[in-house]
C-alpha cells in the first residue's frame, strides 16, 4: 500500500525523519519498498491569479494574460507587479488561480524559466500544468488551484509538496494496516504516541428516503449499512486537497463520489460502494448468486456468477431482483454512479474474509476492496465509514442525506478474542527472557486488554484482542507480537545445542557430487537448464511420448515438462555455437518428469545425469591432432561414470534404435535387464532441425541405477609372473567386439586375469567384410609359475571356441 | 745394480699420450687393448721377464704391475670423463621448450549454483544436518495445506504458482520437504534440502525457476535465539566476512515468529537473502508432532541471490543461459 507521509503525520507525528520512519516500520514487519517524493524538484513557482486574459493577436491557440502574484516579490518580480504571460492552455481563464513559474524559476529536469517572446508578444514566465511540476505523468491544461489559494505563496508550501509517498509491502496477515488509520495505530504503538483520529460527526438526516435492506447470507455479511443521498451536484469536482491525497496514495481521481469512497478506503481501510439510486428497484438484498446469474461489471465485462459468490442485489418490483454488484469485490456497470447521477445509495458493509477469499480470483479479479475484505476489515467500523463518507460528500457534491439503515446479525459479527500467553511458552519459543513488565507494556500498547495471572514461570497473560486483528488467534500469534515489538535485533544470537548423533552413511552409496566431479575432471561444464522446455523441440526428440503440460506457462517455449535433458542441453549447445563457442561439453543433473499413472501424483520424477558434447575432441593443442569428438569419446565418459560402481562390467551396451539418435551410433545401456540409459550421436536430420553445427553426441543415465558401488573385496596379488599372449582374431565386421571378448572370458578359465582389445584393423591383408581384433590375454596363477603347456592349452581352447562359435580365424 | 725401467717408463708415457688423445669410448677401449690387452705392450713385458736374471724377476714384475695399475687408473678416469661428455651431449640434444603447454590440461567446472549449494551443505552438514530431497511436481497438500496455507489463503496468491491442476503444482518452495521428512521421521531432526522451485514470474530480477535451500531443526527447546545464532554464523562463514545482518519481522503461514534476513550490500543497501522463523504449531500438528513438547526453526534461502552476492554476478538470467564464457569462470 502507498501512503502519503504527511497524511500519516496528521494522525501521529513521531520525531523521526522520513527515512527513520521508513526504517522503523520496516523493522516492525511493514516492509517499505520505496520512498518517493510526491513532486519533482522545482523552485520559483508561485500562486497567482489570472486578472486579464485575451486572445493573442497572431496565434489562435495562445492567450495573453496578466497575472497577479499578490504581494510576492523577487529579483525578477516587483511587489504588486502584474506579470505578462502568454499561455497556450485551453482552460486558462479570467479569475483562475494558477501555479506561476516566474522568470528564474527552475522546473523538474533543470528546466529554467526565462523571458521569452511568443509570436511577437513578451512572456515573463509560465503557467504550469501538473505534469510540469512533477505531480502527474501527463496532464490536460494548466493546474487549477482552489479559489481560496493565497496569492503570492510558494506552490510547494501551499500544496505541502515536501511530502513523500511511502510504499509499504504489507504481508497477508496485516490487513489491519491497509489504511491510514491502521498504519497510524501501528506507528503510535512503535513510538508510544497517542493517535489523533479525525473527528467524525454523524450527519442528521434531512430527508426520510431510505432503502430497506435484507441479508440472506448472515454469515457472509453480518452487517450492512446503507444511506440515500439525494440531489447531489453532478458537476461538482473533487477538491485539490483530496485529489492530492489520493494521488499520493497511488489512486487517480475519477469523480467526487468515487473519490470519496476511495478516500474512505485509504483513510479508514474500509471499502465502500455507491449505487445510482435511480437504478435500484425495491430494496437491497445481500445473497448468494443464483445459478447462471449474469452481471456486467464496472469494467464492462459480463460474467456468469458462480453460486458461491456473494452479491448485492435489489429485490425488484415483483420479486424479480437482479444482482447489482459482486459483494466486496467489484461494482456493477448498470447500477454504478455516473456523471449524471443525482441520487445515490451509499453502502458500508462488513463481509467476512471467508465469504470473499478466493472469490475475486475465480473471475481473474483483484480489487482494492477484495484485497481488504479477504484479509479482514474492522467489523466495528461501518458506521464511522458511512458517516465520514456522508460528511465529505455533502461538503463536495451537496445534497440531502437520508437516515442510515442498518441490517445486521450480531451473532455473526466477529468479536474480540481471548488469547492467553504463557510465560513458559514465550521463553521457550524466543529463548530470551523478556521482563514481565515489558511484556505487559507491549501487549497493552498494541491496544489489547491485558490481565495477568500467577507469577514466575507459571505466569499467564490473559489478552483480549480487538476484532480488527484477524491475525491474532492463538498464543504463538501473541509471542510473535511481543518479539516483533521488542525488536528481533534485540534478541541475542545463540548457537543451538544438539545431541551428537552420528548420521547414517552407507559406504556403497556413490554421492552425486562424485559423479559430477568425475565429469568435471573430464572437461565437462555443468549446466542448469529449465525444467520446462519447448514442446516443438521436445517432440522432435521424443516423438509421440506423453508429457506434462503447464496450462499457464511463461511462454509457449517453456510450456512442457522435460522428458529428458536432451532438449535443454541441445539448446544450450546451439546457444553457445551461436556465440563462437564451437567446442561444447556440458552435463546436467536433475529430475525428468514422465507421466505415469502408477507413480505418486501421476508423474515419475526421476533423477538423471546427462551430457552433451560437440566440436573437437580436445581444445586445439600444438601437439595433438585436431579431430571431431565421436561416439567413443562420449562412451568413454559414460564408462568412467559406470566404473565408479567398481562393477562396470555389469552394464551392457548394445546397439539401439531411438528415433532421435543416429541409427548406427547409438547404444542403450542395461543392467540386469533394467534400462539405465542411452549414449549416442544425434540423428543428423535432427541436428539440422535444431540448428546444431556438426556432430553432437549425448548421453543420459538414470541416477538410481549407477549410485551404488560394490564394496571392494581385496584379493591376494600373485607372486608369480604373468604371461601375456596376443591374438589377432579375424571375424566378420558385423560381429560385436563385445561378443568376442565375452566368449574369451567364458572359456579362458581361472588363469585368465586380464583381457584387452588393443587394436581393430581392416584393410590390406584382411578380406573385405572382415575385421581383425588384436587382443591381449594375460594369464597367471596364484600358486605357481604357469608352464608353457598350460598357457598353450588355454590359448588353443580360446581359438577353438572362437572358431566354432563365431567362425573366427587367426590372422596370418 | 739397479733395474733398468726405461722401457716401462716409456710405455707408460706412451699410454698417457694415447689415453689423452682418445676422444671417444671406442678409441679409449682400443688404447686399453693396445696396452693392457692379451697382446698389449704390458703383457709383452711380462712375457719378457723370463729373460731376466732370477733375482730381478720379482722386482721387475712389481714395477710392471705398478705401471699397469697407473695406466688402468688413467683409463678409468678418462673413460668417466668421456661418458660424462657423451651424456651431456645427448641431454643437450634432447632439450625442449618447457614453456609449451602440456597435454590434457582442461578441466570443466561446477555450475555456480551447485557450488553455492555444496558450500551450504558443507556448513550445515558439519553440524549434523542431513541432506534431503523432495519432488518438484508437488501436490497442493505438501506445498500449501500442510504448511498452514489453506486454499484461498491470501499468501497463496503471493506465490505465482504454476498449476497443472488445482491439486498439482510445481513446488513454489522447498518447505514441502519439511513435511515429507516429518511425516516419516520424528525429532530430534536436523535437515537441509536444496532444490529447484518455480514461480510464474520472469523479469530482470525473477526467473521462473530458481533454487532454494531449506533448513529445519526440531527438538525440545529450539528457540528463536538459536535460529538467529545459526543464521548469523552461516552468513558470516558463507561470505567469509562479518557482513552486517538484520532480522526483520515478516509473515509466512508456516512459521511464527517469522523473519526475513537482510544483509548490508556493498552499495550500502539492505538485501534480502532468506526467510525464516519458528515452525508454526499447526505445521507440527499436521505431521503428528506435539508442539507443546517440541519446537523448531526453519529457513529457506535463495541460492541465486547468495551466489550473485558472493561472486559478483549481476544478471540473474546468466545462471540459466549456460553460456560457456560465463560458466568457465567457475572451476
Amino acid at each position: 500500500m502507498k501512503f502519503s507521509e504527511s497524511w500519516l503525520r496528521e494522525w501521529v507525528n513521531p520525531a523521526l525523519s522520513s527515512d527513520e520512519l521508513a526504517h522503523q516500520i520496516t523493522m516492525a514487519g511493514l516492509e517499505v519498498d520505496g520512498v518517493d517524493p510526491v513532486a519533482g524538484e522545482f523552485t520559483g513557482v508561485i500562486v497567482g491569479e489570472v486578472v486579464e486574459c485575451g486572445p493573442h493577436p497572431d496565434a489562435d491557440k495562445l492567450q495573453v494574460t496578466k497575472i497577479s502574484l499578490g504581494d510576492y516579490s523577487s529579483s525578477t518580480v516587483e511587489k504588486g507587479e502584474l506579470v505578462d504571460i502568454v499561455c497556450g492552455a485551453k482552460n486558462c481563464r479570467l479569475g483562475l488561480k494558477v501555479a506561476v513559474a516566474t522568470v528564474g524559476a527552475v522546473l523538474p529536469g533543470d528546466f529554467k524559466i526565462k523571458k521569452a517572446k511568443l509570436r511577437g508578444v513578451s512572456s515573463f514566465g509560465m503557467l504550469c500544468s501538473e505534469s510540469e511540476i512533477g505531480l502527474a505523468d501527463d496532464s490536460d491544461g494548466i493546474m487549477e488551484l482552489a479559489n481560496d489559494a493565497p496569492l503570492g505563496t510558494c506552490v510547494r508550501e501551499y500544496l505541502d509538496l515536501n511530502d513523500v509517498t511511502i510504499d509499504v509491502d504489507l504481508t497477508a496477515n496485516r490487513g489491519d494496516c491497509l489504511g491510514l488509520k491502521g498504519l497510524a495505530r501501528e506507528v503510535g504503538v512503535l513510538n508510544s504516541l497517542e493517535v489523533t483520529e479525525p473527528i467524525i460527526t454523524a450527519t442528521a438526516p434531512t430527508i426520510d428516503d431510505a432503502i430497506t435492506i435484507n441479508i440472506d447470507a448472515n454469515e457472509a455479511c453480518p452487517r450492512y449499512l446503507g444511506r440515500v443521498i439525494k440531489g447531489i451536484n453532478p458537476n461538482a469536482t473533487t477538491p485539490l486537497w483530496m485529489v492530492e491525497k489520493l494521488r499520493r496514495c497511488g489512486t487517480r481521481s475519477i469523480d467526487p463520489v468515487v473519490d470519496v469512497t476511495n478516500y474512505i478506503l485509504l483513510e479508514l481501510g474500509h471499502p465502500m460502494h455507491a449505487f445510482d439510486l435511480a437504478k435500484l428497484e425495491g430494496g437491497i438484498n445481500v445473497r448468494f448468486a443464483n445459478k447462471d446469474e449474469k452481471l456486467t461489471l464496472l469494467d464492462e465485462n459480463e460474467v456468469t456468477l458462480k453460486e458461491g459468490t456473494l452479491v448485492i442485489a435489489d429485490t425488484g418490483v415483483e420479486g424479480n431482483g437482479k444482482a447489482l454488484a459482486m459483494a466486496g469485490i467489484f461494482g456493477g456497470l448498470e447500477s454504478g454512479v455516473t456523471n449524471n447521477s443525482t441520487d445515490i445509495f451509499l453502502e458500508s458493509a462488513f463481509f467476512t474474509p471467508l465469504a470473499i477469499l478466493g472469490k475475486a480470483r475465480q473471475y481473474g479479479l483483484h480489487t482494492d476492496a477484495s484485497h481488504r475484505y479477504e484479509r479482514g476489515i474492522d467489523p466495528t467500523l461501518q458506521h464511522d465509514a458511512i458517516e465520514r463518507a456522508t460528511e465529505l460528500l455533502l461538503a463536495i457534491v451537496g445534497g440531502q442525506a437520508g437516515p442510515v439503515v442498518e441490517a445486521k446479525s450480531d451473532a455473526d459479527i466477529p468479536q474480540t478474542k481471548d488469547v492467553s500467553l504463557r510465560r513458559k511458552m514465550l521463553d521457550r519459543r524466543i529463548g530470551h527472557h523478556i521482563e514481565d513488565a515489558q511484556v505487559s507494556e507491549i501487549l497493552t500498547r498494541l491496544g489489547f486488554d491485558v490481565s495477568e495471572q500467577d507469577s514466575g514461570s507459571d505466569k499467564v497473560w490473559q489478552v483480549v484482542v480487538p476484532a480488527y486483528r484477524f491475525d491474532i488467534k492463538i498464543e504463538v500469534d501473541l509471542i510473535e507480537e511481543v518479539a516483533r515489538i521488542f525488536g528481533y535485533n534485540n534478541i541475542p544470537n545463540v548457537a543451538p545445542k544438539a545431541t551428537l548423533k552420528m548420521v547414517k552413511q552407507q559406504e556403497a552409496n556413490i554421492s552425486v557430487d562424485k559423479l559430477k566431479q568425475t565429469l568435471v575432471n573430464r572437461d565437462y561444464q555443468e549446466a542448469i537448464t529449465y525444467s520446462f522446455v519447448d514442446p516443438k523441440i521436445q517432440s522432435l526428440l521424443h516423438p509421440g511420448e506423453a508429457v506434462m503440460t503447464l496450462p499457464h506457462p511463461i511462454s509457449s517455449e517453456m510450456s512442457v515438462m522435460r522428458l529428458s535433458f536432451f532438449t535443454g542441453l541441445l539448446q544450450s549447445v546451439v546457444y553457445n555455437q551461436n556465440r563462437q563457442q564451437s567446442r561444447v561439453r556440458l552435463f546436467e543433473c536433475g529430475l525428468r518428469f514422465v507421466p505415469d499413472e502408477s507413480a505418486e501424483n501421476g508423474v515419475r520424477q526421476q533423477n538423471m545425469i546427462a551430457g552433451v558434447i560437440g566440436g573437437n575432441r580436445t581444445d586445439e593443442h600444438w601437439s595433438i591432432e585436431k579431430a571431431a569428438a565421436d561416439f567413443y569419446d562420449i562412451k568413454g565418459d559414460v564408462e568412467a561414470l559406470l566404473s565408479l560402481t567398481t562393477d562396470a562390467t555389469s552394464y551392457d551396451f548394445s546397439q539401439a534404435e531411438i528415433a532421435s539418435l543416429h541409427p548406427g551410433q547409438t547404444a542403450q545401456i542395461t543392467r540386469s535387464g533394467i534400462l539405465v540409459g542411452y549414449v549416442g550421436a544425434l540423428h543428423p536430420e535432427l541436428e539440422r532441425k535444431i540448428g546444431l553445427n556438426g556432430r553432437t553426441l549425448i548421453f543420459e543415465l538414470l541416477l538410481s541405477e549407477i549410485l551404488v558401488q560394490k564394496i571392494p573385496e581385496a584379493c591376494d596379488i600373485s607372486r608369480f609372473p604373468a604371461n601375456r599372449r596376443d591374438l589377432a582374431v579375424v571375424v566378420k565386421e558385423d560381429v560385436d567386439a563385445k561378443k568376442v571378448l565375452q566368449l574369451i572370458e567364458k572359456v579362458g578359465g581361472n588363469h585368465l586375469i586380464d583381457l584387452n582389445l588393443f587394436d581393430v584393423y581392416q584393410g590390406q591383408g584382411i578380406e573385405d567384410g572382415y575385421k581383425s581384433l588384436a587382443i591381449a590375454l594375460v594369464l597367471q596363477d596364484t600358486n605357481k609359475t604357469l608352464e608353457d603347456k598350460e598357457i598353450t592349452d588355454v590359448i588353443n581352447r580360446v581359438v577353438e571356441t572362437l572358431k566354432t562359435e563365431l567362425n573366427a580365424s587367426l590372422r596370418d | 745394480m739397479s733395474l733398468d725401467t726405461t722401457v716401462i717408463d716409456s710405455i707408460v708415457a706412451q699410454a698417457e699420450v694415447a689415453i689423452a688423445d682418445a676422444t671417444d669410448p671406442n678409441a679409449l677401449d682400443q688404447v686399453r687393448v693396445n696396452f693392457l690387452g692379451k697382446k698389449g705392450l704390458f703383457t709383452e713385458q711380462m712375457k719378457g721377464l723370463g729373460k731376466l736374471p732370477k733375482e730381478e724377476k720379482p722386482k721387475m714384475g712389481q714395477v710392471i704391475n705398478i705401471a699397469k695399475q697407473a695406466v688402468q687408473k688413467l683409463l678409468t678416469a678418462r673413460g668417466e670423463l668421456l661418458r660424462a661428455e657423451e651424456i651431456a651431449q645427448k641431454l643437450a640434444a634432447e632439450s625442449i621448450d618447457v614453456t609449451l603447454p602440456g597435454r590434457g590440461t582442461s578441466l570443466g567446472g561446477l555450475h555456480p549454483v551447485s557450488r553455492t549449494i555444496a558450500r551450504i551443505e558443507s556448513f550445515f552438514g558439519d553440524l549434523g544436518f542431513e541432506v534431503k530431497a523432495g519432488p518438484e511436481v508437488e501436490d497442493d497438500y505438501h506445498n500449501f495445506d500442510a504448511l498452514n496455507i489453506p486454499e484461498h489463503h491470501p499468501a497463496r496468491q503471493d506465490h505465482d504458482t504454476f498449476y497443472f491442476n488445482p491439486k498439482l503444482v510445481l513446488r513454489t518452495q522447498t518447505s514441502g520437504v519439511q513435511i515429507r521428512t516429518m511425516e516419516v521421521e520424528k525429532p530430534p531432526l536436523r535437515i537441509i534440502s536444496p532444490g529447484k522451485v518455480y514461480r510464474n514470474d520472469y523479469d530482470q530480477t525473477h526467473t521462473p525457476m530458481f533454487h532454494q535451500v531449506e533448513g529445519l531443526m526440531v527438538d525440545k527447546d529450539v528457540s528463536f535465539t538459536h535460529l538467529k545464532g545459526i543464521l548469523h554464523d552461516f552468513l558470516h562463514h558463507f561470505f567469509e566476512e562479518e557482513v552486517e545482518i538484520r532480522f526483520r519481522p515478516s509473515y509466512f503461514p508456516f512459521t511464527e515468529p517469522s523473519a526475513e534476513v537482510d544483509i548490508m550490500g556493498k552499495n550500502g543497501k539492505w538485501l534480502e537473502v532468506l526467510g525464516c522463523g519458528m515452525v508454526h504449531p499447526n505445521v507440527l500438528k499436521s505431521v503428528g508432532i506435539d508442539p507443546e513438547i517440541y519446537t523448531g526453526f526453519a529457513f529457506g534461502m535463495g541460492v541465486e541471490r547468495l551466489t550473485m552476492l558472493r561472486y559478483g554476478v549481476n544478471d540473474l538470467r546468466a545462471f540459466f543461459e549456460n553460456d560457456l564464457r560465463f560458466l568457465k569462470q567457475f572451476k
